[in-house]
C-alpha cells in the first residue's frame, strides 16, 4: 500500500542571501559599463548606486527572515535583478536622449521594495484578503474604468488608460489587475462547483450549462468596453485571460477556456474590422514590412525594433554599444527590443527565463498551498505575470499585435513597478505559508 | 580600459546573468517539498480506508492525523474531536495546536458532505488552555448544548456540537 510523506521545505534564506549577492554584481557591473560606453565613469555615483541596492536588498532579506520566514527563496533575487538590468538599460536610453527616467525609476525602484516590505508587515495573512472579496471587485473595476472619467483620464497615443493625479500620470489598470486577482480568487472559491457542473457534451468536451455562463459573459463583456472604449488591447487581453486562467485553476475544464477564447476572438476581430485604432495595430502586426504601412508610420516603431534585435544578434552589442535610442519609447514599452539589441539573444533568453522562474514559483506556490483561495490567489498572480511578459514580448516580437502594456520590473513606469512589487508582496506572503511546515503556526 | 577588457566586460556579463538563471534553478532543485508517495508503506495501516472517508482531504489528513474508525489511541493527543452522529460516525481527529475547520469545503479539515452543511461551517480553535468554536456565518447554524454558536464560544470535553446531520464531541 502507498504511503504518503511528507518533505518540508528547506527556508531558503542563505541561498537566498547568496543569490541576492549574485545579483548585485549583476546590478552593480549593469550600471558600471552603461557609464563607462557613455563616457561618465564615477566611482562615487557608483559606489552610491551600489549601497542603495545593497541596501534594498539586506533589508528586504532581513524583513523576510523575521515576517515571511519560509517564503519562497528565488523570487526576491529573480526580481530584483530584472529591476536593476532594467533601470541601467533605462539609464543607457538616457544617456542617448537626454533624459531621466532611469533616476526616477531608481526612485520608483526603492518605493515598490518599500510597499513590499510594508505590505509583508501589515499582511499577516493571505487569507484575510478573502474578506474583501466583492470590495476588491468593485475597486478593481473602478480602477479599470477611472481612465474614462472625463478631466481625469489623458489620452496618450490614441489609448486611453492615466489618469492625472497632482500633476503625475498614473496608470490604474496596473493596480487593477491586483484587486482583480484578489476577487475573482474569493468569487470563484466559493462557486466553483456551480461552474464545474457539467452542461452538453461537444467535440469530446463537457461544456458548461449555457445559464452558467454569466459570470464569464459579464467579465467578456467588461474586457470589451475597456477595449473599444480606452482602445488598449492590451489590458482588456489581459484582464480576460487573468479570468479565463483562474477559471481553469478552479473547474480544471478545458472547455471553458476555449469558450472564452473564442468569445475573445470573435470580439477582438469585430474590433480590428471596426475601431481605426485597433485596426491600424493589426495591420502594422500583419503587414509590418509593407512599405506603405512602414511608411505611414504605424509600424515603424515595431520594424524599428526588429532591426535592433536583429542587429544584437546571439551576444549582442553591449550594454551601451548599440543603438536602441532609434526605436521610439525604447525606455518603456519596448524596452526588451533595446535589451535584445545590447545583450543579444543569450541575454534576453536569461531575462525570459528569470520570468519562468517567477512563474513557475507562482504556480508551485499554489500547489503548495493548503486553502483553496491562497492557490487561485497564487495560480491567478503567476498567470497574471505570464500573460503581461507573452503580450509585452509576443508583441514587440511580432507574434501578436502590438499592445501597450509593459514588461514587468524591466520597463520604465512607476504604477508598474510599484504595481509589480506588490504582487511580489503577495506572492511572498502565500509562499510563506505554503513552505510552512504543517503544525507550525505563528 | 583596453578593447579586450571591454569584450571580455561585455561577454562576462552574459555569463552572471546566467550564472544567477542557473544557481536559482539549482536552489529550486534542491529545494523539493510536498508530499512525496512511496509504493511500499510500512504494514502499520493495512485495512483499506472507509470509502466515507475518502472525502476528507488528503493534505490535512496527513497534517492533523485523522484516522477513521477508531479511537485514537496515540498517548500524546491531548484531546481529541469524535463524530458522534451522521455520515462520518466513529471518525476522530486528535487535537494538536492547529484550528480545526469543518464544513463542506474539500479545503476544510473536516469535510462533512451534507446538504444541511455550508462550505465553512464552522472553526475550533485553542485559546487559552481551552478550545473555541466559533460558527463561519453558516446558513443553518452549529448548535451547542441546544443554543446557537455565533461569536467564539468556549468547547469544553463532552460538549456536543450540531451541524446538519453531525454530531461532533471533544473528548480527552
Amino acid at each position: 500500500m502507498a504511503t504518503v510523506a511528507v518533505v518540508t521545505a528547506r527556508a531558503g534564506r542563505r541561498a537566498e542571501l547568496a543569490l541576492m549577492g549574485l545579483t548585485w554584481v549583476i546590478v552593480v557591473l549593469a550600471r558600471a559599463l552603461v557609464d563607462y560606453n557613455a563616457a561618465y565613469l564615477e566611482l562615487v555615483d557608483l559606489a552610491i548606486y551600489g549601497a542603495v541596492w545593497a541596501a534594498m536588498m539586506v533589508t528586504a532579506h532581513f524583513v523576510l527572515d523575521k515576517v515571511a520566514p519560509h517564503a519562497d527563496p528565488v523570487l526576491l533575487p529573480a526580481v530584483f535583478a530584472l529591476n536593476g538590468v532594467g533601470i541601467a538599460e533605462i539609464r543607457r536610453i538616457d544617456y542617448a536622449e537626454g533624459t531621466s527616467f532611469g533616476g526616477q525609476q531608481m526612485i520608483w525602484a526603492v518605493v515598490g521594495v518599500t510597499a513590499m516590505i510594508v505590505a509583508l508587515l501589515l499582511l499577516r495573512d493571505h487569507r484575510k484578503l478573502r474578506r474583501y472579496t466583492y470590495t476588491a471587485g468593485f475597486v478593481g473595476l473602478a480602477l479599470y474604468l477611472l481612465p474614462l472619467v472625463p478631466g481625469l483620464g489623458i489620452t496618450v497615443n490614441g489609448a486611453r488608460i492615466w489618469i492625472s493625479v497632482l500633476g503625475h500620470s498614473v496608470q490604474p489598470g496596473e493596480f487593477a489587475k491586483i484587486a482583480l486577482v484578489i476577487f475573482f480568487a474569493g468569487y470563484l472559491v466559493t462557486n466553483r462547483d456551480t461552474l464545474a457542473l457539467a452542461g452538453p457534451k461537444f467535440l469530446g468536451m463537457r461544456f458548461p450549462r449555457p445559464r452558467d455562463m454569466g459570470p464569464l459573459l459579464l467579465v467578456w463583456a467588461a474586457a470589451m468596453l475597456i477595449m473599444v472604449y480606452e482602445r488598449d488591447l492590451g489590458a482588456s487581453l489581459l484582464f480576460f485571460g487573468i479570468f479565463l486562467g483562474m477559471l481553469y485553476i478552479a473547474t480544471q475544464r478545458l472547455s471553458w477556456v476555449l469558450t472564452g477564447m473564442g468569445l475573445f476572438f470573435i470580439g477582438g476581430a469585430f474590433a480590428a474590422l471596426t475601431i481605426p485604432h485597433v485596426r491600424a495595430r493589426f495591420d502594422a502586426w500583419l503587414h509590418a514590412l509593407d512599405p506603405e504601412v512602414y511608411s505611414s508610420g504605424t509600424s515603424e516603431q515595431l520594424v524599428r525594433g526588429l532591426f535592433g534585435m536583429a542587429s544584437g544578434g546571439l551576444f549582442g552589442t553591449g550594454l551601451g554599444e548599440g543603438r536602441p535610442d532609434l526605436v521610439p519609447y525604447a525606455e518603456s514599452d519596448f524596452i526588451i527590443a533595446s535589451l535584445g539589441e545590447e545583450l543579444g539573444l543569450t541575454g534576453l533568453m536569461a531575462i525570459l527565463t528569470l520570468y519562468l522562474i517567477i512563474v513557475q514559483r507562482a504556480f508551485r506556490t499554489s500547489i503548495g498551498v493548503r486553502d483553496g483561495f491562497g492557490k487561485l490567489l497564487a495560480g491567478g498572480l503567476g498567470v497574471a505575470i505570464a500573460l503581461q511578459v507573452f503580450i509585452v514580448v509576443g508583441g514587440v516580437t511580432r507574434v501578436i499585435p502590438l499592445t501597450g502594456l509593459t514588461a514587468p520590473f524591466l520597463a520604465y513606469g512607476g504604477s508598474s513597478l510599484l504595481a509589480n512589487w506588490l504582487v511580489i508582496a503577495l506572492l511572498l506572503r502565500v509562499s510563506d505559508l505554503a513552505r510552512r511546515p504543517s503544525g507550525e503556526e505563528d | 580600459m583596453s578593447e579586450l577588457s571591454i569584450t571580455l566586460l561585455r561577454f562576462g556579463f552574459l555569463i552572471l546573468l546566467w550564472a544567477l538563471v542557473l544557481s536559482a534553478i539549482g536552489v529550486l532543485r534542491a529545494d523539493l517539498y510536498g508530499t512525496r508517495v512511496t509504493a511500499r508503506g510500512r504494514g502499520r495501516d493495512k485495512r483499506k480506508p472507509e470509502p466515507r472517508a475518502n472525502k476528507v482531504a488528503a493534505p490535512s489528513r496527513s497534517a492533523t492525523g485523522i484516522r477513521t474508525g477508531s479511537i485514537s489511541t496515540g498517548a500524546d493527543a491531548v484531546g481529541h474531536l469524535a463524530v458522534v452522529t451522521g455520515a462520518l460516525k466513529g471518525t476522530t481527529i486528535p487535537l494538536g495546536t492547529a484550528p480545526i475547520l469543518i464544513g463542506r469545503s474539500p479545503t476544510c479539515t473536516l469535510v462533512i458532505d451534507d446538504d444541511y452543511c455550508s462550505a465553512k461551517h464552522c472553526r475550533i480553535f485553542p485559546e487559552e488552555g481551552g478550545w473555541r468554536i466559533e460558527d463561519l456565518g453558516s446558513t443553518n447554524g452549529t448548535f451547542l448544548d441546544n443554543q446557537r454558536v455565533g461569536d467564539p464560544m468556549p468547547f469544553k470535553r463532552g460538549d456536543q456540537v450540531r451541524l446538519g446531520a453531525t454530531t461532533l464531541e471533544l473528548r480527552s
